[in-house]
This record gives C-alpha cells, sequence and structure tokens, in this order.
C-alpha cells in the first residue's frame, strides 16, 4: 500500500513538473497571482498535453499487455504486431475517400482496418510453434512492412504524403485543448481491461486450459482485440505513432509483479504513463527550445529495451 | 458416468478413433492405455470437449456433450492437458486459484480459498505458494497444474500424461493424490499414463486402444495379462505377481 502512495506521489511531481517544461515560460507566481496569459497557455496546451500523454501511455501499455496474453506471446505489442501500420492504412483511406470527414469517422476506419489487420495476424501467429516465439513478432512487423509501403504508395498516388508522414514519428506538441479529447475513449476500455482481466490471463494458459476452465478463448481473444485496436486507432489519429509502450512496459512489470494481468494492470498503466512523459519531457528538454518528437525518443529507449529482451529473453522462452 | 457411444475421429482419411464405445465407471480410477498414437489422448481430448468428434457421442451424466453449457461442464470436469503452457510469472498460489474461476469468476469466497489451501495442501506444494512458476522445477511446475485441477472440485478429473517430467517419488505422489481423490472424495479419475506398473497398482478399469480401435475395457486386474498386453503393446510382457498386484516386467 506504501508502495502504491509513492507510486501516485511519482507521478504527480512528474506531472505537475511536465506543466512547467516547454517553450513559453510558466511562472508560478503569475498563476497564483489570477493567470493571466500563464493561466492561459496551462490550460490551453499544457493541461491538454499532459492528460493525452497518461491516457495514451496507460492504454497502449495496456494493450501491449493484452496483445501478449491473447497471442501467448511477450514480444508481441501493437508495434511488432502491425496494428499501427494497420491504423495507418485505415486513417489514409479515410482521407482518400471522405477528405473532409471528422477524426472521429477516422478513428471508426482505422478501427475498423487494424481489427481486420491485426485478425490477419493472429491468423499467422496461431500457425507458429510456440518455441519459436520471436518468429512471432517479426511476421508482425514483416506484415506491418507490407502495410505501411502499400500505403505509402497509396498516398504518392493521391498526393497525401505529407498526411501520412505526420502520423510516422508521435508527437504531443501539437495537442491543445478541442483535439485530443478523443483519446477520452480509450478510458472506458481501460476499465473494460480490468473486467477482463482475469480473462486475459486465462487466455494467456492457451485454449485447452480456457476450455477446461469453461471460457471460450476466441471470445476472449475477439474482446483483447477490440480493446487493443480502440486504443491504437484513437492514439495513431489523436497524437500519431507511439511505438514501444506495449511492449517494452509489460514486460518490465512482469519481471517484478508476476504475469497475472489483474496483478499488473495498476503498475502497467502507471509505468505507460511515466515512460510516455519522460520520454515527452525529455523530447521537449533536449534540443530547447526545438522539440523532438515523442515517437523518436521511445523508438530509441524502446529499441534498446526489446533488444535487450530478445537477446536475455532466451532464459524464460 | 462418462459414457462414449460409436466415437470416431477421422483426420483426413485416416481414422485416429474408430468406434469406440465405453461406459467409464464412476468413483474409480480408470487409466487408458496404448502404444503412442492408439487414440487414447484423442478419446480423452474428446470428452473434455477441447475437440470435435467425428462421428458418435460422449454422455456426461446423461447429457450429451454439446447440451452442456460450457461454463456448467467446467464445474463438473476439469481436464489437464499434456503439455500445459503457463505465463512464467504466475505464483503458485495464483495458478491454482484459477481453478476456482469457474466457481467464483475470479472473485474467490471463503470456500474457493478453502479449496485452494486444500489443493497445495495435498499435492504437497503449500510451501511454494509464492513462488513463481518459473523458479521451480519442471516436476513442481506439474504438480502445481494437478493442484489447479484438483482445485477446479470437478466430479470427473481428466489427466493426459500427469506423470511426464516426474521422478519416480513424485510419480507416486501424484498417484497416490489421485487414488485418494477417488476412494476419500468420490472423484473420477481418467488417466492417460505409459507406465503400466502404475496402472496395475493404482487404476480400478483400464481402457485400452490399438490403432483407434478398444482392445480391452474392463478392470484393470484383467488387463494385466501377457494376452492383452501384447495386444496393446505389440511385444512380450512378463507378469508377476507382487503383493497381491501384478508387476509387468517389459524390459530384457
Amino acid at each position: 500500500m506504501a508502495w502504491r502512495i509513492v507510486q501516485w506521489l511519482a507521478l504527480a511531481a512528474l506531472a505537475l513538473w511536465s506543466l512547467f517544461v516547454g517553450v513559453a515560460d510558466l511562472s508560478a507566481a503569475e498563476l497564483f497571482g489570477g493567470g493571466g496569459e500563464s493561466l492561459r497557455i496551462l490550460l490551453t496546451s499544457r493541461v491538454p498535453r499532459l492528460a493525452s500523454i497518461l491516457v495514451a501511455g496507460g492504454s497502449l501499455a495496456i494493450s501491449g499487455l493484452i496483445m501478449q496474453r491473447i497471442t501467448q506471446n511477450r514480444f508481441v505489442s501493437p508495434t511488432t504486431a502491425g496494428t499501427m501500420e494497420w491504423c495507418r492504412l485505415g486513417v489514409m483511406a479515410a482521407i482518400i475517400f471522405f477528405p473532409d470527414a471528422p477524426a472521429l469517422l477516422r478513428v471508426g476506419s482505422a478501427f475498423a482496418v487494424s481489427l481486420v489487420g491485426t485478425s490477419v495476424f493472429l491468423a499467422f501467429a496461431s500457425r507458429i510453434r510456440r518455441s519459436d516465439s520471436v518468429l512471432v513478432p517479426l511476421t508482425g512487423m514483416m506484415l506491418g512492412g507490407v502495410v505501411n509501403a502499400a500505403a505509402t504508395f497509396f498516398a504518392y498516388q493521391c498526393d497525401i504524403v505529407q498526411n501520412i508522414a505526420s502520423w510516422l514519428q508521435g508527437n504531443f506538441s501539437l495537442v491543445i485543448c478541442g483535439n485530443y479529447e478523443l483519446l477520452y475513449i480509450g478510458i472506458p476500455f481501460m476499465a473494460l481491461a480490468y473486467l477482463y482481466a482475469d480473462r486475459f490471463t486465462i487466455a494467456g494458459m492457451g485454449r485447452d486450459t480456457s476450455t477446461s476452465l469453461g471460457l471460450d478463448h476466441s471470445a476472449i481473444v475477439r474482446a483483447g482485440l477490440v480493446i487493443v485496436s480502440v486504443v491504437s486507432s484513437i492514439t495513431i489519429v489523436g497524437v500519431g505513432n507511439i511505438p514501444f509502450v506495449g511492449l517494452v512496459v509489460p514486460n518490465i512489470v512482469s519481471i517484478f509483479r508476476g504475469d497475472s494481468v489483474r496483478g499488473m494492470l495498476f503498475d502497467t498503466a502507471w509505468l505507460g504513463a511515466i515512460l510516455v512523459l519522460s520520454c515527452d519531457m525529455l523530447g521537449r528538454l533536449l534540443i530547447s527550445p526545438y522539440e523532438i518528437p515523442v515517437g523518436i525518443i521511445l523508438s530509441v529507449v524502446g529499441g534498446a529495451v526489446f533488444l535487450a529482451l530478445l537477446l536475455g529473453g532466451r532464459r524464460h522462452g | 458416468m462418462i459414457v462414449l457411444k460409436n466415437l470416431s475421429k477421422k483426420y483426413r482419411s485416416s481414422a485416429v478413433l474408430d468406434g469406440v464405445s465405453a461406459s467409464l465407471p464412476e468413483g474409480k480410477i480408470t487409466a487408458f492405455i496404448g502404444g503412442n498414437g492408439a487414440g487414447k489422448s484423442t478419446a480423452l481430448n474428446i470428452i473434455s470437449r477441447l475437440i470435435p468428434a467425428t462421428s458418435g457421442t460422449v454422455e456426461i451424466d446423461g447429457v450429451p456433450l454439446g447440451a452442456w453449457k460450457s461454463r456448467e461442464l467446467a464445474k463438473r470436469l476439469t481436464i489437464l492437458s499434456q503439455n500445459p503452457f503457463t505465463p512464467a510469472r504466475l505464483t503458485v498460489e495464483e495458478l491454482v486459484e484459477f481453478g476456482r474461476f469457474p466457481h467464483c469468476n475470479g472473485r474467490p469466497g471463503a470456500e474457493d480459498r478453502r479449496m485452494v489451501e486444500f489443493a497445495m495442501e495435498c499435492a504437497g506444494i503449500a510451501d511454494l505458494r509464492n513462488r513463481f512458476l518459473d523458479e521451480l522445477s519442471g516436476g513442481q511446475r506439474q504438480i502445481a497444474h494437478i493442484a489447479m485441477a484438483v482445485a477446479q472440485d470437478t466430479k470427473y478429473i481428466l489427466l493426459d500424461e500427469p506423470l511426464n517430467n516426474l521422478d519416480m517419488n513424485r510419480a507416486a505422489k501424484v498417484m497416490k493424490l489421485v487414488r485418494a481423490l477417488a476412494r476419500e472424495r468420490g472423484k473420477s479419475v481418467v488417466i492417460v499414463i505409459h507406465d503400466i506398473n502404475f496402472v496395475s497398482f493404482y487404476a480400478d478399469f483400464v481402457a485400452a486402444f490399438k490403432n483407434g480401435k478398444l482392445l480391452y475395457c474392463g478392470p484393470a486386474d484383467g488387463a494385466m495379462s501377457p494376452r492383452v498386453l501384447r495386444g496393446v503393446y505389440d511385444m512380450d510382457i512378463a507378469v508377476e505377481e507382487r503383493g497381491g498386484k501384478k508387476l509387468c516386467v517389459y524390459y530384457e
């Protein structure tokens, strides 16, 4: 319990600090003195940015956890399963066919395409023997690469390359009040993940054990797919590709908390939020007054941890 | 009672199970024996609804398998598969507690807690309760899975080669646990097993498979004859008496 308090305090402190990191200087004195320009920046930019980071970080980490359970493979996440690429294809289709469509329709399109695409990935994954655990994410990344190439091709054809490029690297710098609220759709799905926590753990024990315990394994997988696709879609449309969070965070939490989804859900969301928030702040600070997109920083950090897991992972298999 | 009626399973053109009919007695230990690929695991998997039969029916307590709601059946029948896969970092206690899922839906009450304790206690792994599965030996992991099946507290317990990975000592302990479940708690246990002497010493009833057909189905004592065993395993097996039980010698 004491540890929980420490966790909340750490997150709160980091969050508070993040409000004061950025190009425009916020002065605490001015804020307490009645606001003015500082209050405006705080409410229209810094707080929305913080909220979107926390929601995106937490929900992406949980998505990764769910994917790892339903594929029984700890190297799988929306990034390594190609889900993010399918989302991008869906967004592009929406832009080509309905150029003036609202963001919600783009989310819908991304969701539909990623649901189909991730199911295709699962169909591939289920044909790979469990012992070839590294082959599964490789398959996903290969599929994602093909989808990405197709998306880029059509983007050239339709002259919307710049649109596509803006989703390559996730970026919270464009988040302001009024354009990020879509991300809140992820919150009820995190609650759903909590309700389904035990089922996801059982699904991680395979179809036979699930059946023996009276559960429909395919139904759990479908529920997981929906959660993952929703979260990935709103993240892509809202802030762009945030890579590796879903891969790295559950694996780190697992070392300390074990693999029971119920037991690790809070810590996974917490660490996801902390990781994305610190990487975003790093991006704001490193070449200030310019910014490095959080996607690039996460690619470097996440890629390194992924490699470490791959190389060290032989022990647990 | 588990009743198999004319059960068949075909993969493409080859029949793995070919018209098997049998009634497995209640409150007893039934051993499925046979060579590799004889159909015993297939039969067990069909009984536990893990794979569908090509033709024929299975009845559990007079109700056809397909008519059972999966959750209701999970309170009456459990199966431990041959190589259960589990996320490596569950604790023993967490794993065993998942056996209560059909009863408590993830919110264990006092009765569920009691069953979890009982299962760990009689499997002899209560002292390992807080250890992660990836910190245990293969044998201990196997026993933790057996404890999970015990915690499910079903009338029928199906075990597919549970003695894999176990040394003689542990294997004997598991068989004693199985015997206690049948004798003291009235469970009906169906167990796929290769070591014929464990069958002789612990099983009450034997179904012997050969090429997808039942070669013998009856009391265990009757199966322990050189003639039946020769039919099942295609080799000469000497049978000797030892303390009132039959001991099979299958090496030269």
